[in-house]
């Protein structure tokens, strides 16, 4: 591995984290707006030209305030907690596959930080460490609203990662593989064949499963009991104040992001769009990969809100008949299913 | 029991089919109404900038009226500190003197006229009780202020500019 390799490596790696970064900002913009919209009203307007500038002020005022920990709070747990929260949220996106190869001036560019043949059980291992930046700091906290969000955030995550996990073995008992890479490029183009490439298509009851459970675990509404501004004051960063309750805010929206990429990329194709076998150049191809991976991103973060500003969040003993009694059957059931059609029709 | 009225209505708690339990239906109807509500326009009107009218009836600021001479119609009765329910009025009465014939129309006139707008009620009142027809709430609505005493409003405030000025 030369230099330029390890210094397009190392750019690609920054320019994954900015786009990361003004993802999940403008996500806070976005988010405001579109409730806005279906509550048929205009949302912030006032910063720029459409309120444009609105996550750069929000982002100031976060900076600006006083920081508080509160004096019987583990101080160093405390910082902790949101730090391993952002940290978590951003090395998800290592092994997203964003495009197809570049060539330019004779580099081959892989649009991958990584392409690790592990590539999702990665991406399971950094998902569930993601509770535990919520766990340590509602715990740090040493408030009970914030434990009580906490044990919540953590009995949920754990019991829907189950559900998840279930519902990926189905996926990867069709597709053989673990790399996401691999799994993007079984997906290549939109119909071969007799059947849609997609796995979406293949797979539709694990879709909704994975979709379900990709819900409980960024901690949006229908599932954000850990937050649960109603009943718990805050949930888990009831305590938090300044840019530590930025990190915390910040990273369920890189989460967002992040799960967003991983529905695309696992179920609805990746870069792949349909037609793109009549485009010739290569290049031309792994530019609109790109476009189209962004366009699936986009849509499922749209989805995110879109299911937010509708759905009321369920109570908390649904939500644990939903993840143990319907959901894990469900998802074993879809399995057998798999190995049945697998066995017969292949 | 016999009900009272025909209105009573028995409701039945029916199990939940299928389809009910698994809830999709339910929130793909709630998902094709918040859509649909996305791309409706919205109602807000931006305030500093937009306006919205006032109502003909609207009860808003008061105004102390001149007659067709520009002369302070009001003289100082105090029936309209009498009907406020919300005893925002207070007044000091003074008598005209020579050569203030064109300021004040009656021979007795309000020196000080003061209505508390947080006391204010805007029920009206005043300008019923009026029976020179000088108080009228024609005005806006009463703008915001830091203190408490500001909202005091004086005659400087509440009498109506001079006709040709």
């Amino acid at each position: 591995m030369g230099l330029t390799d390890i210094l397009i490596k190392f750019g690609l790696i920054v320019i994954i984290f900015l786009i990361s970064l003004v993802i999940a900002m403008y996500s806070t913009y976005a988010e405001r707006k579109i409730a806005a919209f279906m509550q048929d009203r205009i949302g912030p307007d006032r910063a720029g030209p459409w309120g444009i500038l609105q996550p750069l002020a929000d982002g100031g005022k976060m900076f600006l305030k006083e920081e508080i920990i509160p004096t019987n709070a583990n101080a160093f747990l405390f910082i902790a907690g949101p730090s391993l929260a952002i940290l978590v949220s951003c090395i998800g996106t290592a092994v997203i596959p964003w495009g197809q190869q570049l060539v330019i001036g004779g580099h081959v560019i892989d649009l991958q930080v990584t392409d690790i043949n592990v590539g999702i059980l990665y991406i399971f291992g950094v998902v569930s460490l993601g509770v535990y930046g919520i766990m340590i700091g509602g715990w740090a906290s040493n408030n009970k609203y914030s434990l009580l969000g906490a044990i919540r955030a953590a009995s949920q995550n754990i019991s829907y990662e189950i559900a998840m996990g279930l519902s990926i073995i189905a996926l990867l008992m069709t597709t053989g593989t673990l790399s996401l890479r691999h799994i993007a490029e079984q997906q290549s183009g939109f119909w071969h064949g007799h059947w849609f490439t997609w796995n979406v298509f293949s797979q539709p009851l694990g879709f909704l499963i994975f979709i379900i459970c990709a819900f409980a675990e960024t901690n949006r509404s229908p599932f954000d009991l850990p937050e649960c501004e109603t009943e718990l004051v805050g949930g888990y960063h009831t305590e938090y104040s300044s840019m530590k309750l930025g990190f915390y805010l910040f990273s369920e929206y890189i989460n967002m992001f992040v799960s967003g990429a991983v529905m695309a990329t696992l179920y609805f194709g990746g870069y792949n769009f349909p037609l793109m076998h009549h485009i010739h150049s290569p290049n031309l191809v792994a530019v609109l990969g790109v476009v189209a991976l962004f366009a699936k991103i986009f849509f499922f973060i749209f989805f995110f809100m879109w299911v937010r500003w509708t759905i009321p969040r369920f109570r908390y003993d649904q939500l644990m008949d939903l993840g143990w009694k319907v959901l894990i059957p469900l998802s074993i059931a879809n399995i057998v299913i798999t190995g049945v059609w697998i066995t017969y029709f292949k | 029991m016999e009900p009272l009225s025909n209105k009573r209505k028995v409701l039945e708690a029916k199990p939940l089919n299928f389809l009910e339990r698994i809830y999709l239906p339910a929130i793909l109807k709630g998902l094709s109404i918040t859509i649909r509500h996305f791309f409706k326009k919205p109602v807000t009107i931006r305030y500093p900038e937009e306006k919205r009218e006032y109502s003909e009836n609207f009860r808003g600021l008061h105004s102390l009226k001149r007659d067709e001479q520009g002369r302070e119609r009001c003289t100082a009765c105090g029936l309209c500190a009498l009907s406020c329910p919300a005893e925002a009025i207070t007044m000091i009465s003074a008598e005209r003197q020579k050569g203030e014939e064109n300021l004040y129309r009656e021979e007795k006139y309000a020196a000080v006229y003061e209505i508390n707008m947080l006391r204010c009620i805007f029920c009206g009142l005043c300008e019923e009780a009026c029976p020179k027809e000088a108080i009228y709430l024609d005005g806006p609505h009463v703008a915001s202020d830091y203190l408490r005493k500001d909202f005091i409003y004086g005659k400087d405030k509440l009498v109506e500019a001079p006709l040709n000025q």
